[in-house]
């Protein structure tokens, strides 16, 4: 057990995982010589060279599709996109291609590449650099999704999306590359694909994952302040979902909110609520709360940018009216 | 609001007055572009995203072969461009500190400034995501008849960008009065050129699309100005064309980049190139203006920066609730909020 920073167990993820498997590649803009825009592959051009650590020029639709293809012939490839918002440049050869090349060419051809990429808010990044577009991953079969929200899993969960079978968008927050906290290289939290309990209680369930993990904790505890005790589940993976934890936390709680960075309007959060809702639909004491970013674009400006996601305060607010109908200043 | 304040013209430059003009506005942009580093410095800037165009001052040789009317999209690294084009300093450095008196009022900051009234249609933070916005504005114009041109500013980083080819390819199929402005500054962030290209000539590739191609030396403002004039008279006449500005990035990629993949000797090298010290030298040389003269207009302009930057310092933040405005039209419903959503929910 070390204690290391997020960003550093990422790098330490793709180093150990390099060394020990020879068909790992990483391609992207900026990923050797300056060793990634956010320092996440720093030093892995010296350790494994240039044929396996390769600085691309900046034309990402073909950054992705190269890996498609290094992917279909005995190569493992770690695609790295700057910025999650350039995804749109690249769904063509996420969606079209790596998530569907397994099942349209009769399960033949499989594409196991992992799709390095980062989002959020936090550094008046503004419309185009501060998304969190995971929804659009979600909304494609045939793409596995992991979002870390801790130093441990950082590092397991990416070890664990380099030897998956199948495409895995990898997202990272940039809010969270400075975050220290214990990593065990032994042993994941949990397995790839399950969610898992970070604080329990029995009053309340909050569903999240990746940077909000850590908002939900706060305002956990500021609710546990006032005598509620919230349930935080970080789902880690949304694709595969693990529906048993939280379900099993819903059916006590019979109180749920979903907390997401990303826009509230056909996002993720939705996704889950409507899972919840479906499944837990005789337990449930009051509607499910969906806390998620206001639907619309990132502002640049600081003060417009912060109030444009959810925030701890926000959560314990929305917490405290759901439990005991203490109505918050903004909803009077 | 501070519009550019004209220099008193000397005998001395009586008879030709545009090389010191571009001087002058080359001078204005470093002026601003230093006034920016120091609103980072000072915590007064929205983030570090800041890209200065320190050392591709050179650029005003296109910018001055455009005319009134004329539209343009720039990269990230636009201030220069758009303060070329007649921008107003101090809302530009509002915009960067994400004031409410800013060009986008505060919500797009220094990668996103725009200005429909200058022709500016958008800075953009996706590489090569305005190119094709130029191709889009050639139509309209060519249709309306109006002899306007709409110029794609962008880096070296962007002629590795597919879009690009898509673009010059219709500009030059559909006879657009269109020009494409490559800025080469040599990098794309930590990548030197030919660590992203196995082929440099980048005008070679305009020429073939089937445009005009022409590749310039940034350092020296009168020789890209000649080329540019060229370059546009074609492009008024439906012969789109390409222009490379050749020039040295003589800052870290961002704020926070220190070029540690660049040697102190390659920088003092590139830094030699620069198109204001080689302006001011010929101006003197052809006796188009003093010494005093030109330090009098350097004064100027770091007068009109600095009070610019005090002005923008000094703006107010945009008010919360202006974050759900200009998401749609103004006459239609603005998204709800969150807490108002919520509130409905649990006030049910
Ligand atoms: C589509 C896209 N890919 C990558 C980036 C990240 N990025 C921002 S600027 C930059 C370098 C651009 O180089 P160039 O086009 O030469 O412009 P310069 O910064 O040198 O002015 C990169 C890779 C981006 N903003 N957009
Ligand atoms: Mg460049």
């Amino acid at each position: 057990m070390t204690e290391t920073t997020y960003r550093e167990a990422l790098r330490s993820a793709l180093e150990d995982a390099m060394a020990s498997d020879p068909t790992i590649l990483l391609i992207g803009e900026e990923v050797g010589v300056y060793g990634g825009a956010y320092g996440v592959t720093k030093g892995l051009l010296d350790r494994f060279g240039p044929e396996r650590v390769i600085d691309a020029p900046i034309s990402e639709p073909a950054i992705v599709g190269a890996a498609v293809g290094a992917a279909m012939t005995g190569s493992r490839p770690v695609a790295e996109l700057m910025y999650v918002d350039f995804a749109g440049l690249v769904m063509d050869q996420l969606g079209n291609q790596a998530a569907k090349s397994r099942y349209m060419f009769g399960g033949q051809i499989a594409v196991p590449m992992v799709l390095r990429t980062q989002g959020g808010t936090g550094r008046s990044a503004a419309a185009q650099h501060s998304q969190s577009l995971e929804g659009w991953f979600l909304h494609t079969p045939g793409l596995r999704l992991a979002m870390p929200a801790t130093v441990n899993d950082a590092y397991h969960l990416l070890r664990a999306a380099l030897v998956q079978p199948d495409p895995v968008v990898f997202i990272e927050h940039k809010g969270l590359y400075t975050l220290k906290g214990p990593l065990d290289r032994d042993r994941p939290d949990a397995d790839w694909g399950r969610a898992l309990v970070r604080r329990p209680g029995r009053d309340l369930t909050i569903v999240t994952y990746s940077r909000m993990l850590h908002e939900s904790l706060a305002a956990a505890e500021a609710l546990a302040a006032q005598g509620i005790e919230a349930e935080v589940i970080d789902l880690r993976c949304l694709n595969p979902l693990d529906e048993a934890v939280p379900v099993a936390s819903l059916r006590r709680t019979g109180r749920a909110m979903v907390v997401s960075e990303g826009v509230m309007t056909g996002g993720v959060a939705a996704e889950l609520s409507a899972r919840l809702q479906e499944l837990c639909f005789d337990q449930l004491e009051e509607p499910i709360l969906r806390i998620a970013g206001e639907d619309i674009p990132i502002p640049v400006s600081p003060d417009l940018e912060r109030a444009a996601i959810p925030s701890a305060g926000l959560i314990a607010e929305a917490g405290l009216h759901l439990m005991r109908r203490e109505v918050a200043a903004w909803a009077r | 609001m501070t519009g550019p304040e004209t220099a008193a013209a000397p005998d001395a430059v009586a008879r030709n007055t545009a090389p010191l003009e571009r001087y002058r506005i080359m001078r204005r942009i470093r002026s601003f572009e230093e006034r920016v580093g120091e609103m980072f410095l000072r915590g007064e800037s929205a983030g570090s995203m800041l890209h200065l165009s320190i050392g591709e001052e050179g650029v005003v040789g296109v910018t001055d072969a455009m005319q009134e009317g004329d539209s343009f999209t720039t990269h990230h690294r636009g201030h220069g461009v758009f303060l070329a084009r007649g921008a107003d300093p101090a809302r530009m450095l509002a915009e960067i500190g994400g004031r409410e008196s800013g060009y986008c009022r505060g919500k797009g900051g220094s990668m996103h400034i725009a200005d429909r009234a200058l022709g500016h249609l958008g800075a953009n933070a996706i590489v090569g995501g305005g190119i094709p916005h130029v191709v889009g504005a050639g139509l309209s114009y060519r249709n309306q008849g109006a002899g306007q041109v709409s110029v794609a500013f962008f880096g070296d980083g962007a002629m590795q960008q597919g879009i690009l080819y898509e673009a010059m390819n219709m500009a030059a199929l559909w006879r657009l009065p269109v020009v494409f402005c490559c800025i080469n500054n040599q990098y794309g962030m930590g990548t030197r050129i030919d660590r992203a290209s196995a082929s440099v000539d980048f005008a070679a590739r305009a020429a073939a699309f089937g445009l005009a191609g022409i590749s310039t030396d940034g350092a020296d403002v009168e020789v890209v100005h000649a080329a540019a004039q060229d370059i546009f008279a074609g492009a008024r006449a439906g012969r789109p064309g390409f222009i490379e500005v050749s020039a040295y990035r003589f800052h870290g990629h961002a704020r926070m980049d220190k070029s540690p993949y660049r040697t102190p000797e390659e920088e003092a090298e590139g830094r030699r190139r620069d198109p204001i010290a080689n302006a001011r030298a010929r101006l003197m040389a052809e006796g188009l203006a003093d010494e005093a003269a030109l330090d009098r207009l350097d004064a100027e302009a770091t007068a009109e920066m600095d009070r610019a930057l005090e002005s923008a310092v000094q703006a107010t933040m945009p008010p919360l609730h202006a974050m759900f405005e200009d998401v749609y039209d103004p006459e239609t419903p603005a998204p709800e909020p969150l807490r108002r959503r919520l509130a409905r929910i649990l006030n049910a």
